[in-house]
């Protein structure tokens, strides 16, 4: 399968890959995906309290060249943004972005529903301590 | 071959003409193109001449008959000649059929195509190391109204050899006709027709060095077992396989078995040190798995899965060797390689496996830059890695729910 000049850059070039402590306060984790469908992606968000937005983020992914594109791709989009904004990410633009091919566009919906989870994970969090 | 071409490590999917089974072919592709069917020139009577040397090349490396030997397109269509034509020419003895899970698709395939056709058939698991159970084999043809037994000699995927006298013999007391696909065994292990007890053998060309697009049908003729045509026309072939028979890809196909049969014995210490070298290189890499008996198995054939490193994006990140996916992740279906969930092999397992298939043409430097680029990746990927992570903080990820998507 031929992949996109993007998908190439990031798989080579991963933006943000690695792992906040799960634990703190700041930090929303979402992980997504099963071994079994051959994708698993871990995205983690952390939070500026003050501000809302979004300051920085991480992933690890177990999967193809897209999944790790996909992922790698949003950690640097959710930076900067609020949780709302974040939570407008929608897996065509992933998709758009990376030009990834019909077969893979389920990569690009895991990276949506990752970006959810930890949005979601975070909300929980400060909820509990509010 | 050319320097910008990645490393060759996918023998199983197919070799490199021998430039020998080329030159043979060439003057059949040129002066000599007369149809081997023509019985009033010479053009004819050459190529026939050319047709039958090839088949007398052929029968030798199997110790068969040459008239035992039916040309076909190739090993998938030898396989559709056998097993609906011995289902067909047979059902009024019975309609059970037997094969085994980790069949290649041609074989799964052409068994689903009779199931529809009313046959039953039944496919047997195989154990961990790929192998069949003889006890569980002898009970599946036991069943009344077996026909036919269908199990391949070498897996394409992991190579490993199942024991064809014994299953032979098994179906030999009970009257099954036992096909053998034996697509990726010629040239890679000894193959005796007058010892082995199989009744039907699937050949294909372009696994050993000939060219693709031909391939033949070995049928026994004592004990004689018969077959329905599935081409219908000129009646070449003793009627078994209707068509102008392609006179340059037969002669490749016969150049090839006959470099194949002289010169077996060497070749394979050679690929076996290979074998050895690629192995000892993989043992250096944390948590790699080889999928398939080590001992039953071609020195050609190396399976093996790197636990957390997901197939695809492996054989992204090695470009410099052309290798496959037991993972059919490249299709449109996400399902891992069914070959691997045969053997029972984890989720994780079966989407992290790599074959690399050596031969003729394999260099040991070629080895120790394979090894280095997939040490180097596979460390990559696991940085990466979600699942390696968690392993290395000692969580067993078949504790996790997954939720599935």
């Amino acid at each position: 399968m031929a992949y996109s000049d993007k998908v190439v850059d990031h798989y080579e070039n991963p933006r943000n890959v690695g792992s906040f402590d799960k634990g703190a306060a700041d930090v929303g984790t979402g992980m997504v995906g099963a071994p079994a469908c051959g994708d698993v992606m871990k995205l983690q968000i952390k939070v500026n309290s003050e501000t809302g937005l979004i300051e920085d983020a991480r992933f690890k992914t177990y999967g193809c060249g897209s999944a790790i594109a996909s992922s790698s791709l949003v950690t640097e989009w959710v930076k900067g943004k609020s949780l709302d904004e974040a939570m407008e990410i929608r897996n065509s633009q992933i998709a758009e972005e990376l030009a990834l091919p019909p077969v893979k566009i389920h990569c690009s919906i895991l990276a949506e529903d990752a970006i959810k989870a930890a949005v979601a994970d975070y909300r929980a969090k400060s909820r509990v301590e509010a | 071959m050319t320097p910008h071409l990645p490393i060759y490590m996918d023998y199983g999917a197919t070799s490199p003409c021998d430039p020998r089974v080329v030159d043979a072919m060439i003057p059949w592709l040129r002066e000599h193109f007369g149809n081997p069917a023509s019985r009033s020139h010479a053009y004819g009577w050459e190529a026939e001449a050319a047709v039958e040397r090839a088949r007398e090349q052929v029968a030798a490396l199997l110790q068969a008959d040459p008239r035992e030997i039916v040309w076909t397109s190739g090993a998938t269509e030898s396989n559709n000649l056998a097993i609906k034509g011995a289902a067909e020419f047979y059902r009024s003895r019975g309609d059970h059929i037997v094969t085994v899970k980790t069949e290649h698709k041609a074989v799964l395939d052409t068994c689903r195509e009779l199931e529809r056709r009313g046959f039953r058939v039944t496919y047997l698991p195989v154990q961990s190391n790929g192998l069949l159970d003889l006890d569980r084999f002898r009970d599946a043809i036991s069943e009344p109204g077996t026909i036919l037994a269908s199990v391949m000699a070498v897996n394409n995927e992991i190579g490993v050899i199942q024991d064809m006298t014994a299953l032979g013999r098994l179906c030999r007391e009970r009257g099954v006709v036992f096909h053998v696909d034996a697509a990726q065994a010629t040239g890679k292990m000894a193959l005796d027709l007058t010892t082995l007890p199989v009744d039907l053998m699937s050949l294909a060309s372009h696994k050993s060095y000939g060219p693709k697009g031909i391939g033949a049908l070995y049928v026994r003729r004592k004990p004689r077992v018969r077959l329905e045509a599935q081409m219908h026309g000129g009646g070449h072939e003793r009627g078994m396989r209707s068509g102008t028979l392609p006179t340059h890809q037969i002669v490749g196909m016969g150049e090839a078995f006959r470099i194949a049969r002289e010169e077996m014995g060497s070749e394979l210490e050679r690929i076996r040190s290979l074998q050895q070298r690629l192995l000892a290189g993989l043992k250096g890499i944390e948590e790699v798995y080889i999928n398939g008996d080590l001992l039953q198995r071609v020195p050609h054939n190396v399976n093996a899965s790197f636990n957390f490193v997901e197939g695809e994006s492996l054989i992204m990140g090695v470009k410099g060797i052309a290798v496959s996916s037991g993972s059919a992740c490249t299709s449109a279906s996400l399902e891992p390689s069914y070959v691997l969930r045969a053997l029972g092999r984890s989720d994780e397992l079966a989407h992290s496996s790599l074959r690399m298939t050596i031969g003729r043409f394999t260099t040991a430097e070629e080895i120790d830059t394979a090894l280095a680029l997939l040490q180097d990746r596979v460390a990559k990927l696991r940085e990466l890695s979600p699942l390696w992570e968690m392993h290395k903080d000692g969580i067993d990820l078949s504790t996790i729910q997954w939720a599935a998507h």
